[in-house]
Protein backbone atom coordinates (compact mmCIF):
# COMPACT_ATOMS: atom_id res chain seq x y z
CA UNK A 1 0.00 0.00 0.00
CA UNK A 2 1.47 2.47 -1.36
CA UNK A 3 1.07 6.07 1.52
CA UNK A 4 -1.39 8.48 0.54
CA UNK A 5 1.36 11.57 1.26
CA UNK A 6 3.85 10.13 -1.55
CA UNK A 7 1.20 9.72 -4.09
CA UNK A 8 0.02 13.62 -3.60
CA UNK A 9 3.95 14.46 -4.09
CA UNK A 10 4.27 12.39 -6.70
CA UNK A 11 1.08 14.08 -8.48
CA UNK A 12 2.39 17.71 -7.25
CA UNK A 13 5.90 16.99 -8.62
CA UNK A 14 4.54 15.79 -12.41
CA UNK A 15 2.36 19.07 -11.96
CA UNK A 16 5.35 21.08 -11.25
CA UNK A 17 6.89 19.21 -13.64
CA UNK A 18 4.60 20.29 -16.27
CA UNK A 19 3.83 24.05 -15.43
CA UNK A 20 7.55 25.42 -14.38
CA UNK A 21 10.14 23.34 -15.93
CA UNK A 22 10.00 26.24 -18.56
CA UNK A 23 9.81 29.20 -16.29
CA UNK A 24 12.19 31.62 -16.30
CA UNK A 25 14.00 32.10 -12.71
CA UNK A 26 14.77 35.52 -13.16
CA UNK A 27 11.37 36.25 -13.53
CA UNK A 28 9.09 37.70 -10.21
CA UNK A 29 6.32 36.51 -8.73
CA UNK A 30 5.29 39.56 -7.17
CA UNK A 31 7.74 41.76 -6.84
CA UNK A 32 5.45 44.59 -5.66
CA UNK A 33 4.81 42.44 -2.20
CA UNK A 34 8.59 40.74 -2.04
CA UNK A 35 10.38 44.18 -1.70
CA UNK A 36 8.46 45.27 1.71
CA UNK A 37 9.07 41.52 2.75
CA UNK A 38 12.52 42.27 2.43
CA UNK A 39 12.76 45.32 3.61
CA UNK A 40 10.99 43.82 7.10
CA UNK A 41 13.89 40.94 6.73
CA UNK A 42 16.32 43.31 6.42
CA UNK A 43 15.18 45.36 9.18
CA UNK A 44 14.17 41.83 11.34
CA UNK A 45 18.03 41.09 11.00
CA UNK A 46 19.28 44.16 11.95
CA UNK A 47 17.05 44.21 15.18
CA UNK A 48 17.64 40.40 15.89
CA UNK A 49 19.62 38.36 13.63
CA UNK A 50 22.88 40.62 13.56
CA UNK A 51 23.41 41.49 17.10
CA UNK A 52 22.42 37.59 17.80
CA UNK A 53 25.66 36.61 15.12
CA UNK A 54 27.50 39.26 16.75
CA UNK A 55 27.19 37.96 19.94
CA UNK A 56 27.13 34.06 19.04
CA UNK A 57 30.88 35.21 17.61
CA UNK A 58 31.93 36.07 20.65
CA UNK A 59 31.82 32.36 22.17
CA UNK A 60 34.69 30.09 22.01
CA UNK A 61 35.60 28.74 18.75
CA UNK A 62 35.34 25.08 20.03
CA UNK A 63 31.30 25.75 20.80
CA UNK A 64 30.74 27.33 17.84
CA UNK A 65 32.48 24.80 16.09
CA UNK A 66 30.30 21.79 18.18
CA UNK A 67 27.30 23.84 17.19
CA UNK A 68 27.88 24.00 13.64
CA UNK A 69 28.67 20.06 13.25
CA UNK A 70 25.92 19.45 15.63
CA UNK A 71 22.84 20.93 13.16
CA UNK A 72 24.75 20.00 9.94
CA UNK A 73 24.87 16.41 11.11
CA UNK A 74 21.03 16.72 11.37
CA UNK A 75 20.79 18.32 8.01
CA UNK A 76 22.59 14.90 7.29
CA UNK A 77 19.10 13.30 7.60
CA UNK A 78 17.55 15.61 5.23
CA UNK A 79 20.34 14.53 2.65
CA UNK A 80 19.86 10.61 2.98
CA UNK A 81 16.61 10.42 1.31
CA UNK A 82 17.20 13.09 -1.36
CA UNK A 83 20.36 11.44 -2.21
CA UNK A 84 18.21 8.28 -3.00
CA UNK A 85 16.05 10.30 -4.99
CA UNK A 86 18.35 11.69 -6.90
CA UNK A 87 19.64 8.41 -7.23
CA UNK A 88 23.12 9.88 -6.37
CA UNK A 89 25.03 6.10 -4.63
CA UNK A 90 28.06 8.20 -4.17
CA UNK A 91 27.21 11.15 -2.44
CA UNK A 92 24.74 8.64 -0.41
CA UNK A 93 27.63 6.91 0.72
CA UNK A 94 29.39 10.22 2.02
CA UNK A 95 26.16 10.94 3.24
CA UNK A 96 25.65 8.25 5.40
CA UNK A 97 29.05 7.07 6.33
CA UNK A 98 29.09 10.60 7.51
CA UNK A 99 25.93 10.41 9.38
CA UNK A 100 27.04 7.15 11.48
CA UNK A 101 30.49 8.05 12.02
CA UNK A 102 29.47 11.99 13.76
CA UNK A 103 26.84 10.69 15.56
CA UNK A 104 28.39 7.82 17.27
CA UNK A 105 32.87 8.62 17.20
CA UNK A 106 31.70 12.52 17.01
CA UNK A 107 29.54 12.47 20.25
CA UNK A 108 26.05 13.40 18.83
CA UNK A 109 27.52 15.22 15.64
CA UNK A 110 28.80 17.56 18.52
CA UNK A 111 32.49 16.41 16.00
CA UNK A 112 33.38 15.73 12.64
CA UNK A 113 35.60 13.23 12.47
CA UNK A 114 34.25 11.96 9.28
CA UNK A 115 35.55 14.84 7.59
CA UNK A 116 39.23 13.78 8.12
CA UNK A 117 38.45 10.33 6.85
CA UNK A 118 37.13 12.39 3.55
CA UNK A 119 33.68 11.75 3.96
CA UNK A 120 31.80 15.06 3.20
CA UNK A 121 27.60 15.65 3.13
CA UNK A 122 26.61 18.02 0.36
CA UNK A 123 23.85 19.36 1.60
CA UNK A 124 20.71 18.12 -0.34
CA UNK A 125 16.71 19.20 0.06
CA UNK A 126 13.64 18.69 -1.99
CA UNK A 127 14.11 21.71 -4.07
CA UNK A 128 17.55 20.35 -4.90
CA UNK A 129 15.81 16.94 -5.74
CA UNK A 130 13.03 18.86 -7.96
CA UNK A 131 15.51 20.68 -9.35
CA UNK A 132 17.74 17.46 -10.66
CA UNK A 133 14.61 16.24 -12.35
CA UNK A 134 14.48 19.00 -14.40
CA UNK A 135 11.74 20.99 -12.84
CA UNK A 136 12.49 24.59 -13.13
CA UNK A 137 12.63 27.32 -10.34
CA UNK A 138 9.31 29.33 -11.32
CA UNK A 139 9.39 32.67 -10.51
CA UNK A 140 11.17 34.29 -7.13
CA UNK A 141 9.38 36.06 -4.42
CA UNK A 142 10.89 36.63 -0.85
CA UNK A 143 9.05 34.99 2.14
CA UNK A 144 8.81 36.62 5.56
CA UNK A 145 12.01 36.12 7.89
CA UNK A 146 12.87 32.84 5.74
CA UNK A 147 14.32 35.23 2.79
CA UNK A 148 14.33 34.36 -0.63
CA UNK A 149 12.89 31.25 -2.51
CA UNK A 150 11.49 30.24 -6.00
CA UNK A 151 8.08 28.72 -6.12
CA UNK A 152 9.92 25.54 -6.90
CA UNK A 153 11.80 25.69 -3.74
CA UNK A 154 9.09 26.84 -1.32
CA UNK A 155 7.13 23.80 -2.73
CA UNK A 156 10.11 21.60 -1.61
CA UNK A 157 10.51 23.97 1.58
CA UNK A 158 7.13 22.33 2.46
CA UNK A 159 8.04 18.75 1.21
CA UNK A 160 10.90 18.64 3.50
CA UNK A 161 9.07 18.20 6.43
CA UNK A 162 7.90 15.04 4.95
CA UNK A 163 11.04 13.67 3.59
CA UNK A 164 13.20 14.87 7.25
CA UNK A 165 13.55 12.43 9.57
CA UNK A 166 14.65 14.79 12.19
CA UNK A 167 10.79 16.95 11.02
CA UNK A 168 9.28 13.38 11.30
CA UNK A 169 9.83 13.02 15.13
CA UNK A 170 9.29 16.80 16.33
CA UNK A 171 7.24 18.57 14.73
CA UNK A 172 4.68 16.00 13.80
CA UNK A 173 6.14 14.22 17.08
CA UNK A 174 6.41 10.63 15.61
CA UNK A 175 8.58 7.87 17.17
CA UNK A 176 11.15 6.77 15.32
CA UNK A 177 13.67 4.23 16.96
CA UNK A 178 12.86 5.37 20.04
CA UNK A 179 13.62 8.71 19.57
CA UNK A 180 10.86 11.65 19.36
CA UNK A 181 11.00 15.07 20.29
CA UNK A 182 8.89 18.43 19.78
CA UNK A 183 8.50 21.12 17.90
CA UNK A 184 11.41 23.38 20.36
CA UNK A 185 13.53 20.75 19.13
CA UNK A 186 12.97 21.39 15.70
CA UNK A 187 12.71 25.14 15.75
CA UNK A 188 15.92 25.16 18.08
CA UNK A 189 18.56 23.80 15.81
CA UNK A 190 16.98 25.43 12.57
CA UNK A 191 17.84 28.56 14.25
CA UNK A 192 20.64 28.22 15.67
CA UNK A 193 21.86 26.85 11.68
CA UNK A 194 20.40 30.13 10.69
CA UNK A 195 22.49 32.06 12.89
CA UNK A 196 25.79 29.98 12.26
CA UNK A 197 24.86 30.95 9.15
CA UNK A 198 24.84 34.43 9.74
CA UNK A 199 27.65 34.68 12.27
CA UNK A 200 30.19 33.18 9.27
CA UNK A 201 29.01 36.04 7.01
CA UNK A 202 28.91 38.72 8.68
CA UNK A 203 31.32 40.62 6.84
CA UNK A 204 30.46 39.53 3.36
CA UNK A 205 26.61 40.91 4.36
CA UNK A 206 28.27 43.97 5.47
CA UNK A 207 30.01 44.44 2.04
CA UNK A 208 27.22 43.57 0.00
CA UNK A 209 24.86 45.98 1.82
CA UNK A 210 27.25 48.84 1.80
CA UNK A 211 28.64 48.16 -1.65
CA UNK A 212 24.85 47.60 -3.57
CA UNK A 213 23.05 49.85 -5.47
CA UNK A 214 20.02 47.40 -4.89
CA UNK A 215 20.87 45.27 -2.31
CA UNK A 216 16.99 43.30 -3.06
CA UNK A 217 18.75 42.33 -6.74
CA UNK A 218 21.88 41.37 -5.45
CA UNK A 219 20.51 38.98 -3.03
CA UNK A 220 18.06 37.53 -5.61
CA UNK A 221 20.77 36.46 -7.93
CA UNK A 222 23.31 35.26 -5.26
CA UNK A 223 20.16 33.11 -4.23
CA UNK A 224 19.67 31.67 -7.78
CA UNK A 225 23.79 31.29 -8.51
CA UNK A 226 23.88 29.03 -5.22
CA UNK A 227 20.56 27.19 -5.66
CA UNK A 228 21.89 26.77 -9.21
CA UNK A 229 25.22 25.67 -8.00
CA UNK A 230 23.82 23.12 -5.43
CA UNK A 231 21.34 21.30 -8.17
CA UNK A 232 23.95 20.62 -10.49
CA UNK A 233 26.84 20.19 -7.24
CA UNK A 234 29.28 22.22 -9.48
CA UNK A 235 30.86 25.89 -8.92
CA UNK A 236 31.35 25.80 -12.46
CA UNK A 237 29.16 28.73 -14.07
CA UNK A 238 27.59 28.65 -17.85
CA UNK A 239 29.53 30.19 -20.25
CA UNK A 240 27.01 32.81 -19.73
CA UNK A 241 27.65 35.60 -22.30
CA UNK A 242 31.27 35.81 -21.98
CA UNK A 243 31.40 34.04 -25.37
CA UNK A 244 30.27 37.03 -27.39
CA UNK A 245 30.77 39.94 -25.58
CA UNK A 246 34.01 40.08 -28.01
CA UNK A 247 32.48 39.70 -31.33
CA UNK B 1 76.16 64.27 -13.27
CA UNK B 2 73.94 63.50 -16.07
CA UNK B 3 74.92 59.91 -16.41
CA UNK B 4 74.10 59.44 -13.09
CA UNK B 5 70.90 61.01 -13.17
CA UNK B 6 69.88 58.63 -15.99
CA UNK B 7 71.44 56.02 -14.30
CA UNK B 8 69.22 56.40 -11.25
CA UNK B 9 65.99 56.96 -13.50
CA UNK B 10 66.47 54.08 -15.61
CA UNK B 11 67.51 51.96 -11.76
CA UNK B 12 64.05 53.26 -10.97
CA UNK B 13 61.84 52.23 -14.01
CA UNK B 14 63.22 48.90 -13.75
CA UNK B 15 62.06 48.31 -10.41
CA UNK B 16 58.67 49.94 -11.06
CA UNK B 17 58.18 47.92 -14.10
CA UNK B 18 59.38 44.62 -12.16
CA UNK B 19 57.25 45.06 -9.53
CA UNK B 20 54.19 45.28 -11.49
CA UNK B 21 54.97 43.46 -14.22
CA UNK B 22 53.43 39.96 -13.81
CA UNK B 23 53.72 36.50 -15.78
CA UNK B 24 51.92 35.85 -18.95
CA UNK B 25 50.94 32.13 -17.64
CA UNK B 26 47.36 32.26 -15.89
CA UNK B 27 48.33 30.24 -13.14
CA UNK B 28 51.17 32.05 -12.73
CA UNK B 29 49.97 35.70 -12.87
CA UNK B 30 47.17 35.45 -10.12
CA UNK B 31 49.57 33.52 -7.85
CA UNK B 32 51.91 36.97 -8.50
CA UNK B 33 49.30 39.31 -8.09
CA UNK B 34 46.97 37.79 -5.40
CA UNK B 35 50.88 37.21 -3.22
CA UNK B 36 51.65 41.00 -3.77
CA UNK B 37 48.48 42.17 -3.15
CA UNK B 38 48.53 39.68 -0.07
CA UNK B 39 51.48 41.00 1.05
CA UNK B 40 50.91 44.73 0.46
CA UNK B 41 47.48 44.62 2.66
CA UNK B 42 49.17 42.51 5.50
CA UNK B 43 51.82 44.94 5.79
CA UNK B 44 50.60 47.35 9.37
CA UNK B 45 53.10 49.74 8.50
CA UNK B 46 51.11 50.95 5.19
CA UNK B 47 48.48 53.40 5.80
CA UNK B 48 45.11 52.87 4.61
CA UNK B 49 45.16 55.68 1.91
CA UNK B 50 48.49 54.05 0.29
CA UNK B 51 46.80 50.51 0.34
CA UNK B 52 44.09 51.64 -1.47
CA UNK B 53 46.04 53.23 -3.71
CA UNK B 54 47.81 50.30 -4.63
CA UNK B 55 44.58 48.39 -4.84
CA UNK B 56 43.40 50.97 -7.59
CA UNK B 57 46.55 50.99 -9.56
CA UNK B 58 46.92 47.18 -9.31
CA UNK B 59 43.28 46.82 -10.65
CA UNK B 60 43.70 49.02 -13.26
CA UNK B 61 46.48 47.62 -15.06
CA UNK B 62 44.74 43.71 -14.42
CA UNK B 63 41.33 44.01 -14.28
CA UNK B 64 39.68 44.47 -17.82
CA UNK B 65 37.31 46.92 -16.31
CA UNK B 66 35.88 48.28 -19.67
CA UNK B 67 34.66 44.51 -20.52
CA UNK B 68 33.61 43.95 -17.41
CA UNK B 69 31.05 47.18 -17.43
CA UNK B 70 29.93 46.18 -20.96
CA UNK B 71 29.11 42.45 -19.77
CA UNK B 72 27.35 43.83 -16.78
CA UNK B 73 25.15 46.06 -19.03
CA UNK B 74 23.65 42.87 -20.38
CA UNK B 75 21.95 43.06 -24.19
CA UNK B 76 21.33 46.98 -23.72
CA UNK B 77 24.90 47.64 -24.32
CA UNK B 78 24.12 47.15 -27.82
CA UNK B 79 21.38 49.51 -28.27
CA UNK B 80 22.42 52.18 -26.28
CA UNK B 81 24.44 55.66 -27.99
CA UNK B 82 28.23 55.60 -28.06
CA UNK B 83 27.78 58.45 -25.79
CA UNK B 84 26.47 56.81 -23.25
CA UNK B 85 28.27 53.86 -22.87
CA UNK B 86 31.19 55.83 -22.66
CA UNK B 87 29.50 57.88 -20.05
CA UNK B 88 28.54 54.13 -18.22
CA UNK B 89 32.01 52.94 -18.53
CA UNK B 90 33.75 55.85 -17.24
CA UNK B 91 31.14 55.80 -14.11
CA UNK B 92 31.52 52.47 -13.32
CA UNK B 93 35.30 52.53 -13.09
CA UNK B 94 35.05 54.60 -10.34
CA UNK B 95 32.32 53.09 -9.22
CA UNK B 96 34.09 49.62 -9.09
CA UNK B 97 37.56 51.37 -7.96
CA UNK B 98 35.28 52.23 -4.75
CA UNK B 99 33.81 48.96 -4.12
CA UNK B 100 36.48 47.07 -4.49
CA UNK B 101 38.75 49.13 -2.60
CA UNK B 102 36.05 49.42 0.08
CA UNK B 103 35.73 45.43 -0.10
CA UNK B 104 39.44 44.69 1.02
CA UNK B 105 39.93 47.89 3.47
CA UNK B 106 38.88 44.77 6.29
CA UNK B 107 41.21 42.51 5.13
CA UNK B 108 42.53 39.82 7.61
CA UNK B 109 45.59 37.48 6.97
CA UNK B 110 45.34 34.69 4.80
CA UNK B 111 47.32 32.11 2.85
CA UNK B 112 46.24 31.93 -0.74
CA UNK B 113 47.04 28.81 -2.67
CA UNK B 114 46.40 28.61 -6.40
CA UNK B 115 45.06 24.80 -6.99
CA UNK B 116 45.00 24.60 -11.30
CA UNK B 117 44.16 26.28 -14.08
CA UNK B 118 41.93 25.23 -16.91
CA UNK B 119 41.77 26.50 -20.20
CA UNK B 120 37.91 26.83 -22.00
CA UNK B 121 38.71 28.80 -25.07
CA UNK B 122 41.64 30.20 -26.53
CA UNK B 123 40.30 33.53 -24.95
CA UNK B 124 39.19 32.35 -21.63
CA UNK B 125 41.04 30.25 -18.81
CA UNK B 126 39.68 29.86 -15.25
CA UNK B 127 42.08 29.31 -12.83
CA UNK B 128 41.48 28.05 -9.23
CA UNK B 129 42.35 28.80 -5.76
CA UNK B 130 41.61 28.89 -2.25
CA UNK B 131 42.12 31.01 0.37
CA UNK B 132 42.53 30.15 3.88
CA UNK B 133 41.81 32.55 6.40
CA UNK B 134 44.55 32.45 9.55
CA UNK B 135 41.38 33.02 11.86
CA UNK B 136 40.05 29.27 11.27
CA UNK B 137 37.07 30.22 8.97
CA UNK B 138 36.32 27.67 6.62
CA UNK B 139 38.43 28.03 3.45
CA UNK B 140 37.03 30.12 0.50
CA UNK B 141 37.02 28.74 -2.51
CA UNK B 142 37.57 31.45 -5.79
CA UNK B 143 37.92 30.96 -9.30
CA UNK B 144 39.45 33.52 -11.82
CA UNK B 145 38.14 33.72 -15.03
CA UNK B 146 41.57 35.19 -17.36
CA UNK B 147 40.62 36.80 -20.25
CA UNK B 148 43.72 35.88 -22.63
CA UNK B 149 43.05 37.27 -26.20
CA UNK B 150 46.69 38.55 -25.88
CA UNK B 151 48.63 36.04 -24.47
CA UNK B 152 51.47 38.64 -23.47
CA UNK B 153 48.89 40.02 -20.99
CA UNK B 154 46.12 38.50 -19.41
CA UNK B 155 43.57 40.31 -17.21
CA UNK B 156 40.82 39.46 -15.04
CA UNK B 157 37.47 39.29 -16.02
CA UNK B 158 35.58 37.85 -13.35
CA UNK B 159 35.80 36.67 -9.87
CA UNK B 160 33.84 33.61 -8.73
CA UNK B 161 33.60 33.15 -5.02
CA UNK B 162 32.33 29.89 -3.64
CA UNK B 163 30.58 29.44 -7.41
CA UNK B 164 28.71 33.09 -7.05
CA UNK B 165 29.93 35.06 -9.85
CA UNK B 166 30.17 39.19 -9.00
CA UNK B 167 30.43 39.65 -12.62
CA UNK B 168 26.88 38.32 -13.07
CA UNK B 169 25.50 38.99 -9.60
CA UNK B 170 26.26 43.00 -10.68
CA UNK B 171 24.76 42.39 -13.82
CA UNK B 172 21.59 41.11 -12.43
CA UNK B 173 21.59 43.90 -10.05
CA UNK B 174 21.84 46.45 -13.11
CA UNK B 175 19.32 44.56 -14.94
CA UNK B 176 16.87 45.18 -12.33
CA UNK B 177 17.61 48.57 -12.31
CA UNK B 178 17.26 49.12 -15.64
CA UNK B 179 13.77 47.53 -16.21
CA UNK B 180 12.39 49.11 -13.27
CA UNK B 181 13.18 52.10 -15.17
CA UNK B 182 12.66 51.77 -18.90
CA UNK B 183 16.21 50.64 -19.76
CA UNK B 184 17.12 54.49 -19.19
CA UNK B 185 21.10 54.15 -19.44
CA UNK B 186 21.17 57.56 -17.64
CA UNK B 187 19.70 56.50 -14.63
CA UNK B 188 21.95 53.67 -14.38
CA UNK B 189 24.39 55.92 -14.68
CA UNK B 190 22.85 58.50 -12.25
CA UNK B 191 22.53 55.91 -9.53
CA UNK B 192 26.76 55.15 -10.14
CA UNK B 193 27.29 58.48 -9.11
CA UNK B 194 25.14 58.98 -6.60
CA UNK B 195 26.73 55.98 -5.06
CA UNK B 196 30.01 57.53 -5.22
CA UNK B 197 29.08 60.84 -3.60
CA UNK B 198 28.10 59.01 -0.45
Amino acid sequence: MIPKKIIVLSICTIFLTNVFSKAKAAEECFEKVSRPIFKFNMAFDDAIMEPVAKGYNKLPEAIKSGAGNFTSNISTLLTIPNNILQGNIKDLGHSVGSFFINSTLGVLGIFNPAEKIGLKANKEDVGQTLGAYGIGAGCYFVLPILGPTTLRDAVGLYADSFVDPFAHITIREKELFNISGNEIDYFSVKGTTAIDFRSDNISNFDNLEKNSIDLYSSIKSIYLQDRENKIKNSNINAEDEWGNLDK
Amino acid sequence: MKKLFVFFISFFLILSSKALAYSSDPKEFITELVGEVIENLSDKSIPSEDKAKFIEKIALENVDIKALSLYTLGEIRKSSSKSDLTKFQSSFEKYFLKSLTSRLTDYSSSRFEVIEAEQKSSNYTIVSSIIKPDDGSPDIKIDWRIYTKNPEKPLIRDLIVEGLSLARTQKEEFASILSSNNNDLNFLINKLEEFLKN
